[in-house]
């Protein structure tokens, strides 16, 4: 049970940064990110490519990565989405949709379909809690910490710098935006390469605490969607909290029904809340 | 009168089938107040967003300072000094006073600023300061209303058009809110106001535009202008 309820929490902080790029999407762009998870699977990869070629450590990578990623989501921004926002819903859909399944598809020609790992040094230790037989697996207290550390700093970024509240203005009033001097479209930009950032981050993280594949987007797609859902979309603490919700909802529900059952914990955690707070926890 | 800072010659701004304003004509003297009159429905308030860049003109010609700004995005006409006030204020709600008023300091020159504006709008609304941590969606319809006055004056504008700003406000509010502009128009910002009472606009603007069916049919002098000529050009009789 302790150790459940420990890395249920330490999950938390790893759900809530693979969650918090869509979030920010669904917030702002008002799209549903279908290619989410592939963006962070892609991060992943990238990072595995990048230390392959290079020898550099996971997180050295991120050097590499990570303005590789911001760019990468500014451009598919740009040149595909913004194109059609004024279209409806259902053609940016498609295109995301249509991304996941060339990213997975590259994926699988260069990296072939088998099992990855981004490899470091902690992935075997552990920290022993006093003689209750729990411990901390340290990867998943790394994961926590960066997590929550990222989530925290996008916090400050939205609050204190021009671009973060321009950011949040285009979500609560696009017009008005507009009329204080934003450009809203390079803004939408800088929304996706920040979502992209974050999912890169996410997906090294990832890589490095479990085996990935070119097709694991989809479960991490639906982590979004569960952290979208329970911390209410565009709010980034409340991503946070949900990431929090929905790891103990897995590893308790684990711990209580079995390993087969922890992923249907988490759903239930998801369809409890949309029958009684659809808009989420923190919806704004 | 001295030379025009804004002209709009022989506007026209669609939405799909629907002509919004067919032909305006308009012309506002430097550091003046101008008051823009007319029915609902009239075209003024597209003739405001069509100024500021927030919807395109199908024909005709903006010019500001000299320069021809038509069709210009929102956020490049603004960096030239230009300000709207929108319809129903438009404050960021889910964000603080001293947010929306941050946002308001957005364009590269006002950015350098920021300090000196936000000390000059906390000044001329005291109670935007007292509440500046509070959410605008938290304010009531009057403070709103400063909040977007406000957010327009952090961009140390030189002209702000301010549309129907007296919009479902309680009069001791309005009157308030007026002698503010006055003062704003005092410290050298050229006016432009929507508004639907006739009295109050020949009162507050040096100038008086008439708009009917998109068109600006009677535009004089708030001295040389009669209540009864205003309200015949108003209602097209």
């Amino acid at each position: 049970m302790a150790q459940a309820l420990i890395n249920g929490i330490l999950l938390g902080g790893l759900y809530a940064i693979v969650g918090v790029g869509m979030s920010i999407i669904f917030g702002i762009v008002k799209l549903t990110n279908l290619a989410h998870g592939d963006f962070v699977i892609l991060g992943a990869y990238l990072s595995l490519a990048v230390s392959t070629a290079t020898g550099l450590h996971p997180f050295a990578s991120f050097a590499i990565v990570l303005p590789v990623m911001f760019g990468l989501g500014f451009a598919i921004q740009r040149t595909m989405v913004n194109r059609l926002l004024t279209r409806g819903d259902e053609p940016p859909l498609l295109v995301m949709f249509g991304l996941s399944i060339i990213i997975q598809n590259l994926l699988l020609q260069f990296f072939s379909a088998d099992a990855q790992h981004l490899r470091s040094t902690y992935d075997i230790g552990s920290i022993k809690i006093g003689d209750t037989g729990a411990i901390i697996p340290l990867m998943f207290l790394i994961d926590c910490i960066i997590g929550v550390a990222i989530i925290l700093a996008l916090n400050m970024f939205m609050k204190k710098t021009y671009v973060g509240n321009a950011i949040r203005a285009v979500s609560d009033d696009n017009t008005a935006a507009r009329i204080m001097g934003v450009n809203v479209p390079l803004v939408y930009g800088v929304a996706m390469g920040v979502a992209m950032v974050t999912a890169a981050l996410a997906g090294v993280l990832v890589g490095m605490t479990y085996t990935i594949y070119p097709t694991s987007g989809s479960q991490y797609l639906i982590i979004s969607f569960g952290v979208v859902v329970i911390g209410g979309m565009g709010s980034i603490k409340g991503t946070l909290v949900a990431g929090l919700i929905f790891g103990l909802a897995q590893l308790l529900g684990s711990y209580f029904l079995g390993t087969s059952l922890q992923l249907l914990a988490g759903y239930v955690i998801i369809l409890v809340m949309l029958a009684v707070k659809p808009r989420g926890l923190f919806a704004k | 009168m001295s030379e025009a800072m804004l002209t709009v010659e022989d506007l026209q701004v669609n939405y799909g089938d629907f002509i919004a304003v067919n032909g305006a004509s308009l012309s506002v003297p430097c550091g003046e107040i101008v008051s823009v009159v007319g029915t609902n429905g009239a075209g003024k308030s597209t003739l405001f967003d069509c100024v500021a860049g927030v919807v395109k003109p199908v024909r005709g010609k903006v010019t500001f300072k000299g320069e021809d700004i038509t069709g210009l995005p929102a956020h490049e006409i603004v960096a030239k000094g230009l300000t709207l006030v929108p319809q129903g204020s438009r404050c960021f709600i889910r964000m603080t006073v001293e947010e929306n008023l941050f946002m308001g300091s957005y364009t590269k020159k006002a950015r350098k600023g920021y300090r000196d504006s936000l000390k000059k709008v906390y000044e001329l609304f005291p109670v935007l300061y007292e509440k500046r941590n509070d959410l605008s969606g938290s304010l009531s319809g009057g403070q709103r209303q400063m909040v977007a006055i406000g957010r327009a004056l952090m961009n140390a504008p030189e002209m702000i058009l301010f549309d129907e700003i007296s919009l479902g406000l309680a009069p001791t509010v309005i009157k308030d809110i007026y002698a503010r502009i006055k003062e704003i128009n005092a410290g050298g910002v050229t006016a432009v106001l929507i508004e639907q009472d006739v009295k109050r606009s020949l009162r507050t603007s040096a100038q008086c535009d008439v708009m009917l069916k998109g068109k600006v049919v009677l535009s004089g002098k708030s001295g040389d202008l009669t209540e009864e000529q205003i309200k015949l050009a108003y209602f097209g009789v």
